[in-house]
């Protein structure tokens, strides 16, 4: 029974979206602490911590499990939720002819299945955007430098992971970011994709000089980013508190303050999100 | 007042059914809303028409019996009430007011406006009792002091009076405020302890076989509970379910 | 006129029940699994005797025609349950309750039994705690007592003003441990229309199936009538509207004796009727007499204004209402018992102090309750400067945590705010003493047939008191019938199943379908409400609270008129074979018709005053009940003669050894 009480009951489901659902929540807010960094740290120096805290976040092995976890979390919350969502709809084959739901819930408890599709599609788009073209673009850029020369002339290097800048005539890359010296034959260092300034051109900002196309679209990316960023409000407003409760985290004396940390959560983390491409668009 | 009605007509479980309309003339604010039923079923009896048929018995708000989903809420507009204790005074003259049945799978239809909630009772037969005999020799009531907060919060849960309203409300259809308040009830009292994981784990298998929707914390049931029963008794039915799925041996 | 045997144990009273037990019969565990038991209505008596006697080993069918067990009508009562528990130290005692109880009976209950019910009622409230039922406890986690009208002590279980659901889901609960087990099988939606008799004992029933309109044969050693009381006899009352008569008139007419079926309680603070079309009347807890006073203005003028809209209840000053329980009845004031409460009520409106358009309604007012509390809880605050506003404020608030429910209910069916202007109030038909005649054992005069609950006449006399109901109802299914059933089926346990296949079915069979199939093919004119409606005023403008010969007279006539157009003029839509509510009704309806001639008849026979029975000829000079006890001191049982025949009267004379007959005083 109890076995089986943790897989299939719907308790049980509602639980695997609840810690699913919270474990994202915490992704959220490391996510947004990472991306911050692009609009709080200016220049070269903003590129290269944004480059190096994202080379960090692909080659830690604690990070890569946290991801995996992460990817499954998404998964599972979305497989999860289109169950529940069938398994709702069946339970009212014959639906009402007049019905008023707003007189008894919120709206976002009542679209939690769409919005949480909408922010799938988000997320799908999100990530072959940055993650796709950077871990598969076999033209991704590793992070560049304009050393300005005496003669005003530049020389454009690249940065390695143990921290020395390498002239970019010098080298040949091999497996994506390996900096192979072209007279040597050998590995010399490692590049960092150059995550940052991808996202600043997709927001925006020209960087062609570091091999990025200009972005046509900028507005559109930023419009549909920060849309985006209102869905995934939506979808928190309710589904924050909604885990606690679910979870059986409920308590009269905390259940205010609580519900007041889920609303604040919900409308801040989001915000914070979308103020990263408004930066980087308006910022130009 | 004068009144449109859109009532809800099926000659049984298996036959498809529809809206029907009526108009009522001569409808006092006075009247309950089953009243005004009753004046229609009386109106239809005289034109021939059979009547509509609607479950009902106490008519002070606390068998559970009435069932009508009014207008788009489980027993109409009013708070805190069920369809017999509604009051045609929350509505206007020449209103038009949709009458339908209580809608989910876990509640079929048997004629029109009449549900079949036998789901209820299996559902209470799974658990929702404390194993009892009569016997004279129980021990004194006094015994086994029950904090007056526990006792109080047992009472709310169990004035239960498991009409629907919680499943009819839900986008959904789930029936988790009518079994978490059972299992609320007996989870709050001593007496109720000694069997709390079986009980749960139990109750909500049934729930779930019965095929009723998963809770989704929209909060719809406990606004149109007619007894306002907490949501706090789902949480608190979740916790005992966690505890109980991880800890029992079976 | 025959004497009865009520079959009452020899010894002292306080012995009678434990003998009683250790000498009758019982059957042995194995030989339980071999009996069937028929349980008609899951109310606290049907429900608890149910659950009990699957416990026991007995195989149950139970029947209820509501959609599941827990909807029966019991789950209305209010205030709360009476038990001889002494928790408050008061002195009360099994001893207080019975007397207390017979006297509130108005001396015309039968002491054996009573006794017995005082000795069990601690009982009760161990069992249902150990059931979990939440009664009211106090804040160090001790069961909590109100005080009831007609008594000195406080011995009211309760749970806020919804006690009787939480006993009834008690029993609920118990009930569906044993149809989890297989040991009960709950046919919900059925509604036994016939008993079977075989060699003139009980072997069964004829239910309809009220979705598909089936009739089904269903067998027992013994069956168990707790289908509750009456009262909707009067068409409005605080009954159910599926409350009815049917499984008691049944078994009347297969020769049950019907005792004292005048015995009908008004209660006496129910909501004022508002108008024609209403269904039923809603009640509004005794409890609510505790804290609420009852008045009427003093001066005509006064009640004309505020009838006119004029003048609010509110307007007047403490001369110028009349207190008029306290007036009267000073030791006991506004907790005097219902009967009493009730006529008191009547008589100020029929005398033209009636409050609203109607003129029936007093005032039931909370307003120095709710300020007496407001200072006791300024004062636990320390609020030693509350103004007035906050007093009020305070004490609405302590009235919210005991009546809020009721008041709710007030406030949504008056739209007016009690809170704040008296409540308007009227006595209702309520409950029925009267019932099904049974013996010591609850069994009645068909052998292997029982009564419980309401729908038996035992306990209460003329009168009950409040909270009795409650304790009366679970006293019999937990704690009497288990036992007393046994004696008969001692003698059972070699009959084997009783087979269904036999000329007895076939015939009960019959004749419900010619009857049912006559209302359907009847194709009259009026609906059955018509009916209902005519009989239930003939009933409460004649048989109602106060009765005289010549009004009686005229009902018994009005009522068999009723009866005839009712055969020629009923009209019932829709099949047999069916779901089919007005059917159910016709058929209901036809039983109270028939029982409302019986109910005037009986009225008429007694012609002295007791309890809820009220007869305008016998009263004493200030207008109280007089009892007849040299000529009326015995419970009349009727036997049934058929429809167009006068019943028999078989008198159960009613001896107090134990009690000293008085004339009631509550002054």
């Amino acid at each position: 029974m109890s076995k089986s009480a943790i897989l299939s009951s719907s308790i049980a489901k509602k639980w695997w979206m609840s810690l699913t659902g919270l474990f994202l929540c915490l992704f959220l807010v490391g996510h947004l602490l990472g991306n911050l960094q692009i609009i709080f740290f200016s220049g070269d120096e903003g590129q290269r911590v944004f480059n190096e805290y994202a080379y960090f976040m692909t080659h830690n092995p604690l990070i890569k499990l946290l991801s995996y976890l992460t990817y499954f979390s998404i998964l599972f919350h979305a497989v999860d939720g289109i169950i529940l969502t069938f398994q709702n709809k069946r339970a009212r084959p014959i639906k009402y002819a007049y019905s008023k739901p707003q007189k008894n819930s919120s709206t976002p408890s009542r679209y939690m299945a769409i919005l949480g599709s909408a922010i799938l599609i988000f997320i799908i788009m999100h990530m072959s955007n940055f993650w796709g073209v950077m871990h598969f673009d076999k033209n991704m850029p590793l992070h560049t430098k304009n050393l300005v020369r005496p003669d005003s002339s530049y020389q454009k290097l690249y940065l390695t992971t143990n921290g020395t800048f390498l002239p970019v005539e010098q080298v040949e890359i091999n497996n994506k970011t390996e900096l192979i010296d072209k007279e040597l034959n050998l590995k010399i260092g490692e590049g960092y994709k150059d995550l940052h300034s991808l996202t600043v051109s997709f927001f925006g900002h020209n960087k062609t000089n570091k091999g990025f196309p200009p972005n046509k679209y900028a507005y559109l990316a930023v419009i549909l980013y920060v849309f985006s960023m209102a869905v995934l409000s939506f979808h928190l407003w309710h589904g924050f508190n909604s885990a606690f409760q679910t979870l059986g985290i409920s308590h009269e004396k905390y259940n205010s303050a609580l519900s007041l940390f889920g609303k604040i959560f919900s409308v801040l983390v989001p915000l914070a999100f979308a103020s990263i491409p408004i930066t980087i668009f308006l910022t130009k | 007042m004068k009144l449109k009605l859109k009532v809800w007509r099926q000659k049984n479980r298996k036959e498809k059914g529809k809206l029907e309309t009526y108009s009522l003339d001569n409808v006092s604010e006075h009247m309950s809303f089953l009243e005004m039923m009753d004046v229609l079923n009386e109106q239809l009896i005289n034109d021939g028409v059979e009547p509509v048929a609607f479950d009902h018995d106490c008519r002070e708000g606390i068998c559970g019996m009435c069932s009508m989903y009014i207008n788009g809420q489980p027993h109409g507009p009013d708070r805190g009430v069920t369809t017999c204790q509604l009051h045609m005074r929350k509505f206007n003259d020449g209103d038009t007011i949709y009458i339908e049945p209580f809608r989910a799978k876990g509640f079929p239809i048997v004629k029109d406006l009449v549900v079949d909630r036998g789901a209820f009772d299996r559902i209470q037969r799974a658990g929702g009792f404390i194993s009892v005999n009569t016997s004279g020799n129980t021990q004194d009531a006094n015994l086994t002091p029950v904090p007056k907060k526990d006792a109080d919060k047992a009472f709310d849960a169990a004035t239960c009076i498991g009409c629907g309203a919680c499943v009819a409300s839900c986008k959904n259809a789930s029936a988790m405020l009518f079994v978490s308040a059972k299992v609320s009830q007996y989870s709050l009292l001593p007496q109720g302890k000694v069997e709390a994981k079986r009980r749960v784990l139990n109750m909500v298998e049934q729930m779930d076989k019965e095929g009723f929707g998963n809770c989704t914390n929209t909060g719809a049931c406990h606004v149109e509970c007619p007894k306002e029963i907490s949501l706090e008794n789902i949480a608190r039915m979740n916790r005992e379910f966690l505890k109980a799925s991880i800890t029992s041996e079976k | 006129m025959t004497a009865l045997d009520s079959k009452i144990p020899e010894g002292p009273i306080k012995e009678k029940w434990t003998n009683h037990k250790n000498k009758i019969n019982v059957v042995n565990p194995a030989n339980k699994r071999l009996i069937d038991v028929i349980v008609v209505g899951t109310g606290l008596a049907g429900a608890s005797a149910s659950a009990s006697l699957a416990e026991m080993g007995y195989n149950v069918k139970a029947f209820c025609f509501q959609d599941t067990p827990r909807r029966a009508h019991s789950i209305a009562a209010q205030g709360g349950i009476n038990a001889a528990k002494n928790y408050q130290n008061d002195g009360d005692s099994v001893y207080r309750l019975f007397y207390d109880t017979v006297k509130g009976g108005d001396y015309r209950a039968r002491e054996a039994n009573v006794y017995r019910l005082a000795e069990v009622s601690a009982n009760i409230i161990d069992q249902c705690v150990a059931q979990g039922v939440p009664f009211a406890r106090d804040y160090g986690g001790l069961l909590d007592n109100r005080s009831f009208g007609g008594v000195l002590v406080s011995r009211t279980f309760y749970a806020k003003g919804q006690t009787g659901q939480q006993l009834l889901l008690g029993a609920y609960s118990a009930m569906n441990r044993q149809i989890g087990k297989g040991k009960i099988q709950m046919y919900s939606r059925h509604e036994m229309l016939e008993l079977v008799k075989i060699n003139g004992k009980a072997r069964g029933i004829i239910a309809r199936n009220l979705i598909t309109g089936e009739l089904e044969r269903h067998s027992a050693h013994a069956v168990v009538i707790a289908s509750g009381g009456y009262g909707n006899v009067f068409f409005l009352s605080t009954n159910a509207m599926g409350s009815n008569v049917t499984a008691a008139w049944r078994i009347h007419k297969k020769g049950a004796f019907f005792a004292n079926p005048c015995y009908t309680q008004i209660h006496p603070t129910c909501i004022p009727r508002s108008g024609d079309y209403q269904s039923k009347l809603t009640l509004m807890s005794e409890s609510l007499r505790n804290d609420g006073r009852i008045w009427v203005p003093k001066n005509k003028e006064d009640v004309i204004d505020i009838r006119e809209g004029k003048k609010k209840p509110t307007d007047l000053s403490e001369e110028e209402r009349d207190y008029y329980l306290e007036r009267r009845y000073p030791a006991f004031g506004n907790l005097v018992p219902r009967d009493v409460a009730s006529r008191a009520a009547k008589e100020r409106c029929d005398a033209g102090f009636g409050v609203n358009e109607t003129g029936e309604a007093v005032y039931l007012d909370f307003a120095s309750a709710i300020f007496r509390y407001g200072k006791e809880k300024a004062t636990i605050n320390n609020e030693r400067e509350a103004s007035k506003e906050r007093i009020i404020e305070l004490g609405e608030e302590v009235i919210k945590a005991k009546y809020g429910n009721l008041f709710q209910m007030y406030w949504k069916i008056t739209d007016e705010n009690p809170y704040k202007t008296p409540m308007m109030i009227y006595p209702a038909v309520h409950y029925t003493m009267g019932g099904v005649w049974v013996d010591y054992n609850l069994m009645t005069t068909i052998p292997g047939c029982y009564a419980a609950g309401e729908a038996n006449f035992s306990d209460h006399g003329a009168n009950r008191l409040g909270a009795s109901a409650l304790m009366q109802g679970l006293a019999d299914g937990y704690f009497v019938l288990p036992y007393t059933i046994g004696d008969y089926l001692a003698d059972d346990i070699r009959t084997g199943k009783i087979p269904v296949e036999t000329k007895e079915f076939e015939e009960a069979e019959a004749g419900v379908k010619a009857r049912l199939e006559g209302f359907v093919n009847k194709k009259g004119t009026k609906s059955v409400d018509h009916f209902h409606r005519r009989l239930g005023k003939v009933m409460w403008n004649k048989v109602g609270m106060a009765r005289n010969e010549k009004g009686l007279k005229e009902a018994i006539k009005e009522i068999q008129q009723i009866r005839e157009e009712f055969h020629k003029e009923v009209m019932v839509p829709g099949g047999a074979y069916e779901f089919n509510p007005e059917l159910e009704k016709a058929a209901r309806v036809e039983d109270f018709i028939e029982l409302g001639e019986l109910f005037a008849k009986d009225a008429l026979h007694r012609t002295e005053s007791c309890g809820g029975h009220f007869r305008e000829e016998s009263q004493t000079p200030e207008g109280e009940a007089l009892r007849d006890d040299v000529n009326f001191s015995f419970t009349s049982a009727w036997e049934w003669k058929g429809v167009n025949s006068a019943p028999v009267l078989h008198k159960e004379i009613l001896s107090f050894k134990d009690i000293e007959l008085k004339q009631r005083s509550y002054k």
